[in-house]
Formats: C-alpha cells, sequence, structure tokens
C-alpha cells in the first residue's frame, strides 16, 4: 500500500508576514479600531475591578485551616474550613462512612470507562469488553452485600457518585433512545412516526420536575399493591425518558442537514434500511450535531440535581444539607462555591471534549 | 414508434409496460414502454423536467411508479422491500452529484456495499475495490477522502463504486453535467471502456459524441413521454418529429 500513498510533496513556504510579534498582535486584535479600543479597555477596567478582589476572597484572604467554624470568625476571605470538615458528607451524603471508599473507587472507575470511551482511538471490542466488566464491579462496590462488602441501599447513595451515576446511566440510555426517536419521527411507517412524534411532543412540552413527580409519585399508584420499585431507579428512568426526547429532537437536527443523495446512493448500492442507517446516515449526521448533542449532556448533567423534589440527595442538596448546621450556616457561600467549582469542573470538561471531537472527526474529508 | 431492426431480439432484461407516475398532480411518466436487452446501451435526452430522471430512477426504485409494470431482470417492481433490495444490488447508479459518502475514505466507499451487502471479506473486497480503481485510473487516491479529489476523479470513483457489487446494469443520471469540460473526457473515458465490455447501460446525458460512440439505441423524451426511439445517428442528423428538431436544434446551437 505504500507505493500507492506516494505522492509528490511539493515544496512548502510559509505565507508571508506571519511572522507576527505580540505587539502586532494586540494591534491588530484589540486596537484595530476606536470602538474596539474602547471594549479593550472597558474589559481591561471590569478585570482589574473584579479579578483582584475575587482571587483575594478565594485564596489569598481564605481560611483553610482549623476544625470548627471559629477558626474563620475573623475571617476577611473564604472560610475553606468548612470543606475540610464536611467535605466526606458533601460528596458521599449518608452512604455509610466507613464504606465511603467504595462510592469513591466506584465513581472514578465509571468516570476512567466514560472518559475512554471518548477517545476515537479506543473504540473497539476492548472497550466493551471493558464496559463488561467496569459496570458490574461498579454496582458491586456501591451496593455490596457479598464477597465481604456490606450492603448498602441506594437510599443511601447520595452526593457526587449519585449526581455521577444519574447523569451518565442518563446520557448513555438517552442517547440511543433518541437516535430511536428521531429515526422513528422521519419513518415512512405511520404508527412509527406518530407514536414517536407524540411522545417527543408530549415530553417536551412538561418540565422535567414533573416528569421526575410523576415517576415519583404517580407511577407507584398504577403498581399493584406490594410492589415498589426503587426511588432511585424512578428517577434514572424519568431523566432517561425526559431527555432521550431533547436528544431526539437534535439527532433529527442532523438527520434532515444530511443531504437526499447521501440516502439515495446508499439504497442504490443495495443496503438495507438500518445498513445505510448505521453505516451512512448516523455517522454524518451525528458528527453535524455534535455541539448540540454535548450542549445537551451538560443540561442532563445539571439538571440531576433536580431529583431534590423527590428527596434523592444528590451533589447539590448535600453540599447544602452540609450548612444546614446553624454553627456552619454563615459559610453558605462557600458551599455554593465549592458546588460550582465541581460543577464547572465536569461540564467544562464536557465542552472542551466537544471541541476535541469535532476537530478530531472533522480532519476527515468534508465535502 | 419503434421500427423492427431496433425491437430487442431476446427477452429484455429491463421492460417498461404503460409505466405511469405522478408527483402528487403532476403527470410525471406517461404511458412509457420500452424494453432494454442483454448487454444494450440507451441513451436518454430531452428537455430539463421531460423526465428522464425519473424513468430511469424508477429502474432501481428510487422512485414509485403507480400504474404499470417495471421488470427488471426477471422480478417485477413492487412493494417488496427485499425484493427491491437485490434488484439494487444487480443494478448500479451513478448520480450526477457524485454522492459520495465524505466521511469514509475512497477504499472504504468502494468496499462498503460488497462488504455489508454481500458479507465478502474485508481483503477480498479491498482487492476487488483496488482492481476497480485501477481501471477508473486512480488507485493512488485509494486512502484518501472524497473531498480531497477533484470532480471527475469523484466521479470515476462513483463508477468504481457501483461495480464493486457487479451489477449487471448501469444508471447513469448525467453523470458529466456537474464536471468542468476537462474533466468530461476522463469520465467517460471509463464510461465507454464499460460499454465496450458489454455492460447494460441506460443513460441520461447530452453528450452526442459518447451517445453515437456507444448507444444501440438514443431516446428523446418531452413532458413525461418517450417522442421517439431511433439509433442515435438517425436520431440526431434525421429527426422524425417536430419536437426532438427542435430540441436538437437548440442543444446543437442552431
Ligand atoms: N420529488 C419530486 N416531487 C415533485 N415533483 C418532482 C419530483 N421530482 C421531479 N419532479 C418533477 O417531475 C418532472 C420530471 O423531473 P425529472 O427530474 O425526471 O426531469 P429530468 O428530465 O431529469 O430533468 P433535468 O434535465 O432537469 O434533470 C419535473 O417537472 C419535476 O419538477
Ligand atoms: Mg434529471
Amino acid at each position: 500500500m505504500s507505493a500507492m500513498d506516494h505522492t509528490e510533496e511539493p515544496v512548502v513556504l510559509a505565507p508571508p508576514g506571519l511572522q507576527i510579534g505580540p505587539v502586532a498582535w494586540c494591534r491588530k486584535n484589540l486596537f484595530s479600531s476606536i470602538p474596539n479600543t474602547l471594549l479593550t479597555l472597558l474589559a481591561l477596567f471590569l478585570l482589574w475591578k473584579l479579578i483582584p478582589p475575587l482571587l483575594d476572597w478565594l485564596l489569598f484572604s481564605a481560611v483553610f485551616s482549623g476544625s470548627s467554624p471559629d477558626a474563620c470568625k475573623d475571617a476577611v476571605g473564604a472560610c475553606w474550613t468548612l470543606i475540610g470538615v464536611k467535605h466526606r458528607f458533601m460528596l458521599f451524603g449518608f452512604y455509610t462512612y466507613d464504606e465511603q471508599w467504595r462510592p469513591l473507587i466506584a465513581t472514578v472507575i465509571l468516570l476512567c470507562l466514560i472518559c475512554g470511551s471518548g477517545y476515537p482511538k479506543f473504540w473497539g471490542k476492548k472497550l466493551g469488553v471493558a464496559w463488561l466488566i467496569g459496570l458490574p464491579l461498579f454496582g458491586w462496590l456501591m451496593w455490596g452485600g457479598f464477597w465481604g462488602l456490606p450492603l448498602v441501599e441506594t437510599d443511601k447513595w447520595g452526593g457526587l457518585p449519585l449526581t455521577v451515576v444519574l447523569a451518565a446511566v442518563g446520557i448513555v440510555v438517552s442517547f440511543p433512545l433518541g437516535v430511536l426517536l428521531a429515526l422513528g419521527r422521519r419513518s415512512a411507517l405511520p404508527a412509527i412516526r406518530t407514536v414517536s412524534t407524540a411522545y417527543i411532543e408530549l415530553i417536551r412540552g412538561v418540565p422535567l420536575i414533573s416528569v421526575l413527580f410523576m415517576a415519583s409519585v404517580m407511577f407507584p399508584l398504577f403498581l399493584p399493591e406490594g410492589v415498589t420499585i426503587n426511588k432511585l431507579l424512578r428517577a434514572q428512568v424519568g431523566i432517561i425518558l425526559f431527555t432521550a426526547a431533547y436528544q431526539a429532537e437534535t439527532v433529527r437536527g442532523g438527520l434532515q442537514a444530511l443531504p437526499k443523495g447521501q440516502y439515495e446512493a446508499g439504497n442504490a448500492l443495495g443496503l438495507s434500511y438500518w445498513q445505510s442507517t448505521l453505516l451512512i446516515v448516523l455517522p454524518q449526521s451525528l458528527k453535524l450535531v455534535i455541539p448540540s448533542l454535548v450542549n445537551q449532556f451538560i443540561s442532563t448533567f445539571k439538571d440531576t440535581s433536580l431529583v431534590l423534589i423527590i428527596g434523592l440527595y444528590d451533589f447539590l442538596t448535600t453540599t447544602r444539607t452540609a450548612v444546614a448546621d446553624p454553627a456552619w450556616q454563615p459559610f453558605y457561600v462557600e458551599s455554593y462555591a465549592f458546588a460550582a467549582i465541581v460543577y464547572f469542573g465536569f461540564c467544562f470538561s464536557m465542552s472542551r471534549y466537544s471541541q476535541f471531537l469535532e476537530r478530531r472527526l472533522g480532519a476527515q474529508g468534508r465535502r | 414508434m419503434t421500427n423492427a431492426a431496433l425491437a430487442t431480439s431476446s427477452e429484455p432484461i429491463i421492460s417498461f409496460e404503460d409505466v405511469n407516475k405522478w408527483y402528487g398532480q403532476y403527470h410525471a411518466l406517461r404511458n412509457i414502454n420500452l424494453g432494454i436487452g442483454h448487454g444494450e446501451k440507451v441513451v436518454l435526452l430531452g428537455p430539463s423536467g421531460s423526465g428522464k430522471s425519473t424513468l430511469i430512477r424508477c429502474v432501481n426504485r428510487l422512485e414509485e411508479h403507480q400504474a404499470g409494470r417495471i421488470i427488471v431482470d426477471g422480478t417485477e417492481l413492487k412493494g417488496d422491500v427485499k425484493a427491491i433490495e437485490r434488484i439494487r444490488r444487480d443494478v448500479g447508479m451513478v448520480f450526477q452529484s457524485f454522492n459520495l459518502f465524505p466521511h469514509l475514505t475512497i477504499l472504504d466507499n468502494l468496499t462498503l456495499a460488497p462488504r455489508w451487502v454481500k458479507k465478502m471479506p474485508k481483503k477480498e473486497a479491498e482487492d476487488l475495490a483496488m482492481m476497480y480503481l485501477e481501471r477508473v485510473r486512480i488507485p493512488e487516491q485509494a486512502r484518501k477522502y472524497p473531498a480531497q479529489l477533484s470532480g471527475g476523479q469523484q466521479q470515476r470513483v462513483a463508477i468504481a463504486r457501483s461495480l464493486c457489487m457487479k451489477p449487471k446494469i448501469m444508471l447513469f443520471d448525467e453523470p458529466t453535467s456537474a464536471l468542468d469540460p476537462e474533466m468530461v473526457k476522463e469520465v467517460l473515458d471509463v464510461m465507454i471502456e464499460l460499454a465496450h465490455e458489454g455492460m447494460t447501460m441506460m443513460c441520461v446525458t447530452h453528450e452526442m459524441a459518447f451517445a453515437r460512440a456507444v448507444a444501440d439505441r438514443a431516446i428523446f423524451m418531452a413532458e413525461g413521454s418517450i417522442i421517439e426511439i431511433d439509433t442515435p445517428d438517425e436520431l440526431f442528423s434525421n429527426p422524425k418529429s417536430e419536437r426532438t428538431k427542435q430540441f436538437l436544434g437548440q442543444i446543437l446551437g442552431h
């Protein structure tokens, strides 16, 4: 094959005038016109007004040591003592204290699996095997109940592991469901089309809170006496059903953007509906909608904080509960700041990942 | 309309019997009767909107006809999805806009259908693909993506992609009209070779020289009907119908 790859390398010349120094860069990008200059100065002024006090509060005047609220009595800045004392509760909620290493490892495993799945390089059989091993391992660590780990019921789960589980399972399961709904809405079969459309429109018409509420309060009413379904599972199903409807509309946008000729070429070659959908249509249309898909993922991650209303202790709720203690109450800002930093870490990573994936897949030729 | 000498002798591989098609209220194909023999090459020409594309797209059911019968290689085109997929395997199609799969390399474009539709092993499919790429004279582009090729090269890849399924019939819908003039010849040359190898071909084109060189019959269409069928030489130099004369006058520029 190497002989075929051979093409003659043309002499590569740098385009003229590319060597721009910092001064030239500033002039071109920051001070190119009077309005531009004014905007630059305004931005600098705002940064000067905002950044130093913020850094001062967060770091320079903040208290990092101590083990009680007294340590922060005279503090001008943030009281990170709170996090030092309460972080176990914030991160793991009411999970049995001595067993909290388990959700820690389980969450790390789940996050590793998710991150690993993000790299196109790893897509293949080995990844499937990793999930097949990783998920039961995750379940065993979280629940336990055999092989030496004491059982921890799901109503004790809480904090960051709960948020990550709800979001990860929500995203991973709702995505294929959303793709199916999107395909269904464009199906040639009227029955499938009607059902998909009705589902999507119905779910999109109600807020997530009411879906969760219905899943938690109304759904059990329809179950026969004595049958109960785990609250966490109900919330999870609610999130999946809700997210799938939104994913479906995003995916449908991608399907519509694909030129008709692509469908026709697949058909003309004798590919079946599912073959052309999986090999031709989805790879291209999903690539087109990566930014909106990831946008949806980020929303889902943050939406999990709504499970509070059906009595689950997600990460935001545990952080808030941590300052319910009157002695710590004055430091509620710190708890929110901590939650914000953690949420930002997750959401920003997803956003960066979206850009990485777009670049990576965009490297393949486009028409 | 057809004289005896022009009618196909053997059992036709494609036959249209009183085919009619409507787009909504618009009557796009009107009473089409046509038989195309094994190994025969026909070109279709006619003004824009006359139904040429519609006619050849009915052969592999990219369009559905509403009345009459279309029989391809012994199978009538009806609702049966499996039968349609089977026919499509034997009928290659080349589009005006190439329609290569932009997310796949040239080689993957070519091996996709053999591997998934015919379940051919990867290695075998790649050897086959390279053979056809050599026949269309661009084996060195195998690892590139469609966007990195010129229009003429892309269209040759599209032809090779269809040939990889070893079709019995090839349909061409204005294969050279989206190309810059200097690339038209490289595509036509490939098509001429294919014709000489005995492929059954239906080709919508206004390339007169090509039609004269390879076509057994030329079909002139207007307003959804077949107006005139004759050998290309006869049709071009000695058209019988007024409508044909007028059209030829326009495209020949006098
Ligand atoms: N999908 C469609 N829906 C509605 N009308 C259509 C559709 N496709 C084609 N038509 C109409 O049917 C008629 C025949 O179209 P067709 O594409 O077969 O013409 P053509 O002879 O191939 O023309 P051209 O030389 O412009 O390609 C035209 O009037 C066109 O507007
Ligand atoms: Mg046409």
